[in-house]
């Protein structure tokens, strides 16, 4: 663009996915307003990303439409007025309240919501309903994590930051498949690797997944040995001499329990299975390495020792001291865009508000007379899965789901399913009509979705980030901190929620965290919390909207300078104010002290002292105004040009590390095997997760198009040897039937060699919506980790069989026709309303005869002045047909006794033509052309390249991913795809 | 040698030509039309207003060129087989060597009241045509009894003359022989758009009128108006020469694979001759059949084989084509359609083979569809393709789709 031309200001904003937390620039694409639609970018300021997005951020403009949108409130399946609903809400609970007590009233909120409705949320159940029945669907993702921390660190807190990724000589990824969930941390990986060659990468999974190309080391444990493993560490670390006694003795508590509990476990390392040179390799490289971080995920804390793991893996950690310092320290890394906000604000039934806990009465008091909430819940609530089955044992008269569809993604689903549909209350609260949940709400509210909502998210290093509206508030959405405000209001607590905007909210949520510390460190367990952003407390509006990504934590005294900025537009700037707080220790340096079994944690700005205290630094490069009009990124000043620059002091390594510094705590981890443990009858381990493209139940993702066409249907990976032992046989592209104790689902082969030969994968986002037997949760055991509560999502035994389909086939057409259109039906968008040419693919197979089907599919199709081509083989089992109307594309059905059925990309583009040319109608029923090459699945969906574009280009020589990215702009963009480029040029390399 | 052919049809006059000259073989070809030897198959162009002379085959130069004695208007009365004669009608005796009896087939006049009527008339021959033609020019409505290929094309053309055409047949679907069902309605459809009328199936119960035929009547009672019937309902084998001339006769004048009679010195090729129980009815296997029997008539080893019908059809810009066994019920069937374009196409297999196809509006694949029911050779590995056409089977760009049937 000439630099001439006026570019309209962007958005800064944080995109909505995973727990990294990228920076957003939102644009409008034709330059004045959003309604011609959004561009995204990466923000090269913010300290996550530096400018890298991957693809599922890339593609946030095609899903900001309104399709599927739930835009106004509906009662009892009626829109309603605000008022009505309001009404109906608020006198639901009250009911509810009055009938079975605090304890019968429920909320089940999201780690999608800003910190802002979080806090609101909470405020609502634990202060004013006087329950601590809320909980959050970050159950599912980190609740694990964050029991391990806060036992070993007394509070829930995430030492390191990305950076020490970076630092790192050694870098071991533990049940993450970090190159898929988190891509741009993954590629900060990758460059910090490529960059220096010596550091080492281990992946312990028991898949052999996209994250393990480039790796030095796969550890394919078995599921759930990851203690074992750990333990065996830990007994190597310390019989090796590589343990740091002082610094132990300084700092921790603990150690001999968890060594004799290590050591108690007989079969040491046996149960994970691994092969004893791999082993030792490990055990090698992790004792040799200072600087080592252990990073973890859900593979670690979707497990019913997941606590355990966790503490296993920081128990290496305190052993060797490896904590708290650059390059070092164990690593938990959020799948949830704002998980780690739910944490801060305590929205979850074990946690109080601003890490404030229930066993220490004074936090707790603190928190009645700051909200002046009397009736604040004294006891912890009921976790997600505990939840629901109270939900299923009738124990609860109301509950509220906000922002998350839990039909779907809780264990056992089908019960949780059925407990939604029995409830006497329900209330849902999204932006989404198009939700499984949402279909059994008694209430439905309108909540605004990203882009349009305000507040603030943090990510997976405690990186404060503001998310920012950008489009204006469609229909009836309002933010939900208002929806809960209101009803508040309505059961009389007015005075409690009269906010006027986020960041009012923010503001109390943030002195919040600063309750107590007046007393002093002997005056009481608040004053020990380190999560502390009271310094962010005196933000005016005008510096809540510009505030750049801030790192936690931000004591009073620290981050005053970011008030009463007045800053025009939305980028934020920090004032020069912001940088000339005088630095002044947070807490004494010497806090090595313990009260009744608090562990005091405090600050370290360096690795050896934390005499150098930290001082609110904006992580952002603010973007200045050129002349011309044009914002470019211009790094402010020496101290905040660095995008990583860390909070606190920027000049000190350590810096925005946090140490466990008095003594934390070593946790006994004797081994457990999972709750349930494979038999016979069901012989294999059905592990859940994420692809590459999908994020969650896919009311985002599911929207754009490119997203679904990397891995367009629900499938399960087994080992091909495990698919030929069982009975029948699986082959690749066929349906098969998974079974467990709890409940099925019906799922795409696909047969991988990277796939442990005891265990299964599958993916965790198909719904109703996209695919009704595809749903996988209703066969996974909702049995829960003891400590945290989080569910076991990656160890259910199964069993897996072939499903006989009678015929598979393929429905495009115009619009979405249901995902009841046959026994198995997944449907994805091609191309997605509002585009002229919308398409939608449903993927089918059937148990009734296929000519029948075939019928029954045609019937609806046909429109006035539409025409039929058709094929028909019914000895042969083919069955086509292809609905034009004026030489368009209306409908395209092809059925077959066998899952092999031609390409669909070439089919779904001619939608998009204005007339059907000869050659091409006389092909249509072949799905090709006569002499075109056959049309091939996309590899890189940023930049639109298939895989025969990538076996050309390798055809042509390329032999590296670089070169592949040269010719064909493969893996260039977002770089999700790099691991998939590289494996496919490693499959295709030919001996010498 | 001297070789007598009776019947200048395309099957007597190809078998003269192809014996003449050879070996010193002088050949006699005598016709019972009084016109040159000519395109029989083409006759609608004649009532459409071709002249006359436009469907000769042979004019009297060629044949002079060809060494063959023609003549024209010529009936034969009977034959002698012990003295190798055969006499005109006029009472001329001619002598042969080798005889080849090429009589074709007579129309089939259907028994009914009123057939004799002015008006009513086969379409068979040049006279047919002159009639037809002379009722074209007062206009009105015609019927034409019988909706086979013949039936259709001489109903096209009178509609095409401004007649108002009535088509009755007795099945439901014209041209059953060479079309399924769903190709006959869609040829149905077609011509009715043409202006032709179909009634079907229905029974012509006898032909009204007061000497000259006024209307037909149907075995309902319903009565069509009618200045012009034309019946175009099958032809039997001219046999009545063999049968008096003691030649075993069953429909046809019962032939060895030479063509070759019962009597080794007698031949019969075309509509007329009975091989293997099989009576012909097109163009091309009755060529096949000249040219056998003129090869044996030269002295060579020669063998008429039975090749499977195919008929590559145009009624009225629409083109047609079948082969092989199209009603088999034992078969699996493969429909395409392009409801849009009116194209159909049928195609039927046994045991992994194509045994017969139906080819509507695009015939484009017959030939590869022919060879493949004539040779017989599996298509299984290509059978989800086999519809498509010769552009998407193996070797032309669709080897995936030998995937889809595997």
């Amino acid at each position: 663009m000439d630099g001439s031309q006026p570019v309209a200001a962007a958005t800064r904003t944080t995109c909505p996915y995973c727990g990294v937390g990228c920076g957003v620039l939102a644009r409008p694409a034709n330059g004045a307003d959003f309604r011609d639609g959004t561009l995204i970018a990466g923000d090269p300021a913010h300290p996550a990303n530096g400018g890298r997005l991957c693809s599922k951020g890339t593609a946030l403009g095609e899903t900001v439409g309104l399709e599927g949108r739930l835009l106004h409130p509906e009662v009892r399946g009626r829109r309603a007025s605000w008022a009505a609903a309001l009404d109906a809400v608020a006198e639901g609970f009250r009911r509810a309240r009055a009938e079975r007590g605090p304890e019968g009233v429920a909320l089940y909120v999201s780690g999608q919501l800003l910190t802002e409705d979080y806090y609101a949320a909470n405020k609502f159940a634990k202060g004013f309903l006087g329950t601590a029945n809320i909980d959050s669907n970050s159950r599912l993702c980190m609740a694990s994590a964050v029991a391990g921390h806060r036992r070993a660190f007394g509070e829930d807190i995430v030492p390191g930051i990305y950076e020490d990724l970076e630092q790192a000589d050694l870098v071991v990824l533990v049940g993450s498949n970090l190159a898929w969930c988190h891509p741009v941390v993954f590629q900060r990986l990758v460059a910090a690797k490529a960059a220096r060659p010596g550091m080492r990468v281990v992946v312990i999974d028991p898949r052999r997944t996209a994250t393990c190309e480039g790796a030095d080391l796969h550890l394919p444990l078995r599921p759930g040995s990851d203690v074992a493993l750990f333990n065996a560490l830990l007994l190597h670390l310390h019989d090796s001499g590589r343990a740091d006694p002082a610094w132990v003795a300084a700092n921790t508590t603990g150690l001999d329990a968890a060594l004799a509990a290590a050591r108690a476990d007989a079969a040491g390392a046996a149960p994970t299975g691994l092969d004893p040179a791999d082993l030792a390799t490990f055990l090698d490289w992790f004792a040799a390495t200072p600087r080592t971080v252990t990073l973890w995920s859900q593979g670690t804390n979707q497990s019913s020792a997941g606590a355990d793991k966790v503490n296993a893996i920081i128990n290496c950690h305190l052993l060797t001291g490896r904590i708290g310092r650059p390059g070092m320290g164990p690593f938990s890394i959020t799948g949830q865009p704002n998980a780690m906000g739910g944490r801060e604000v305590g929205a979850l039934a074990n946690m109080l508000a601003g890490h404030l806990e229930w066993d220490r009465p004074d936090e707790a008091a603190l928190l009645r007379g700051y909200w002046g909430a009397p009736n604040l819940a004294t006891t912890p609530g009921m976790k997600a899965v505990e939840m629901f089955r109270a939900l299923a044992a009738g124990k609860l008269g109301a509950l509220w789901v906000m922002a998350t569809n839990p039909a779907v993604s809780l264990p056992e689903a089908e019960g949780v399913r059925e407990a939604l549909a029995r409830a006497p209350f329900l209330v849902v609260s999204d932006c989404t009509r198009e939700s499984d949940t949402a279909d059994l709400a008694h209430v439905r509210l309108p909540a605004l979705a990203w882009g349009e909502k305000s507040g603030t998210v943090t990510n997976s290093e405690r990186v404060i980030s503001r998310q920012r509206g950008f489009l204006p508030w469609p229909g009836d959405a309002r933010p939900d901190w208002w929806i809960v405000a209101q009803v508040a209001r309505r059961l009389g607590w007015g005075e409690a929620f009269a906010w006027t905007g986020p960041a009012d909210l923010f503001r109390e949520h943030a002195a919040l965290t600063g309750l107590g510390r007046a007393a002093g460190p002997h005056g009481g367990g608040a004053a020990h919390r380190l999560f502390d952003i009271s310094g962010l407390a005196a933000l005016s509006d005008a510096g809540y909207d510009a505030m750049p990504p801030t790192r936690w934590p931000c004591p009073a005294g620290t981050g005053g300078g970011l008030a009463g900025d007045p800053l025009a537009g939305t980028v934020a700037e920090v004032a020069p104010a912001a940088r000339a707080v005088p630095a002044g220790p947070v807490l004494p340096a010497a806090t090595g002290t313990s009260l009744d079994g608090v562990v005091a944690v405090s600050v370290l700005a360096a690795p050896a002292a934390s005499a150098t205290a930290p001082r609110a630094v904006p992580l952002a490069v603010p973007l200045a105004t050129t002349p011309g009009g044009r914002r470019a990124p211009t790094p402010r000043s020496a101290a905040a040009a660095a995008p990583t620059a860390p909070f606190g002091a920027p000049a000190a390594p350590g810096g925005g590390r946090l140490l466990a510094q008095g003594p934390a705590r070593f946790v006994p981890t004797p081994f457990r095997a999972p709750r349930n443990a494979t038999s016979a009858e069901y012989p294999l381990a059905l592990l859940t997760g994420r692809v590459r493209d999908q994020w969650h139940t896919m009311t985002r993702t599911g929207l754009a198009p490119r997203l679904m066409a990397h891995i367009p249907e629900p499938f399960l990976a087994i080992h091909p040897e495990g698919a030929a032992a069982i009975p029948g046989g699986l082959a690749e592209g066929s349906l098969a039937r998974l079974a467990s104790r709890f409940g099925e689902g019906v799922l795409r082969v696909r047969l991988d060699p990277g796939q442990g030969r005891g265990s299964v994968f599958v993916p965790m986002h198909w719904t109703d919506r996209f695919a009704p037997r595809g749903r996988v949760n209703p066969a996974v055991n909702a049995e829960v980790d003891p400590v945290s509560g989080q569910p076991e999502l990656k160890h259910t035994p199964v069993r897996v069989e072939p499903w006989r389909a009678r015929w598979h086939g393929f429905l495009l057409a115009r619009t979405r026709l249901g995902t009841d259109l046959a026994d198995w039906t997944a449907a994805l968008p091609v191309a997605a309303p509002p585009s002229a040419d919308c398409v939608w693919r449903h993927e089918l197979a059937g148990e009734d005869a296929p000519e029948a089907a075939f019928e029954r599919l045609r019937a609806p199709l046909a429109v006035p002045g539409s025409c039929w081509l058709t094929l028909e083989d019914p000895a042969g089992g083919l069955f086509r047909a292809v609905l034009l109307r004026e030489a368009r594309l209306e409908a395209v059905l092809f059925l077959g006794t066998e899952p092999a059925l031609p390409p669909r990309e070439w089919l779904a583009g001619l939608f998009a033509a204005a007339a059907i040319d000869g050659p091409t109608r006389a092909a249509l029923l072949a799905g090709r052309l006569a002499d075109g090459p056959p049309p091939s699945p996309l590899v890189c969906v940023c930049n639109g390249v298939s895989v025969a574009a990538i076996e050309a280009a390798c055809a042509k020589g390329a032999r590296s991913v670089d070169a592949v990215g040269a010719a064909t702009r493969a893996g260039t963009s977002c770089g999700s795809c790099r691991p998939e480029i590289s494996r496919m040029l490693a499959a295709m390399a030919v001996p010498a | 040698m001297h070789v007598l052919v009776i019947g200048a049809g395309p099957s007597g006059t190809r078998c003269a030509e192809r014996i003449a000259g050879h070996g010193g073989a002088r050949v006699t070809l005598v016709g019972a039309e009084p016109a040159l030897p000519y395109d029989r198959v083409s006759l609608s162009k004649l009532l459409l207003g071709a002249a006359p002379g436009a469907l000769v085959t042979h004019d009297m130069p060629a044949l002079e060129r060809l060494g063959i004695r023609y003549l024209s208007g010529t009936a034969i009365a009977s034959i002698d087989r012990a003295a190798r004669a055969a006499f005109t009608a006029a009472g001329e005796r001619l002598a042969y060597d080798r005889l080849v009896l090429a009589t074709g087939s007579q129309a089939v006049r259907l028994p009914l009241p009123g057939a004799h009527l002015h008006g009513v008339v086969p379409y068979r021959d040049l006279a047919d045509i002159g009639v037809m033609r002379r009722a074209c020019r007062l206009g009105g409505p015609a019927v034409v009894i019988g909706g086979g290929l013949l039936g259709l094309e001489v109903a096209v053309a009178l509609a095409g003359l401004g007649m108002e055409v009535t088509v009755l047949h007795a099945v439901g679907w014209p041209m059953e022989r060479q079309l399924d069902r769903e190709a006959g309605l869609l040829l149905t459809r077609y011509l009715e758009s043409r202006g032709v009328r179909f009634v079907m199936p229905a029974k012509t119960a006898a032909v009204l009128g007061d000497g000259a035929a006024e209307a037909v009547l149907l075995g309902d009672g319903t009565k069509l108006p009618a200045r012009l019937v034309v019946m175009s309902v099958g032809v039997r084998p001219e046999v009545s020469l063999a049968r008096a001339a003691g030649l075993p006769v069953n429909r046809g004048i019962l032939v060895d694979d030479a063509m070759r009679t019962e009597d080794p010195a007698v031949y019969a090729v075309g509509e007329c001759a009975e091989h293997r129980g099989a009576v012909c009815g097109l163009v091309a296997p009755a060529f096949a059949q000249a040219e056998a029997a003129a090869a044996a008539i030269r002295g060579e080893a020669a063998a008429y084989v039975p090749r499977t019908d195919a008929a590559a059809l145009k009624v009225s810009g629409v083109s047609v084509w079948s082969a092989g066994e199209i009603a088999a019920t034992d078969a699996e069937s493969i429909v395409r359609r392009d409801e849009g374009l009116g194209h159909y196409r049928r195609l039927l297999l046994r045991d992994g083979r194509l045994v017969g196809a139906v080819l509507y509006g695009d015939t484009a694949d017959a030939g590869l569809y022919f060879d493949l029911i004539i040779s017989g050779r599996p298509v299984s590995a290509f059978r989800g393709a086999l519809a498509l056409g010769g552009a998407f089977l193996p070797g032309n760009g669709m080897a995936d789709d030998l995937k889809d049937a595997a």
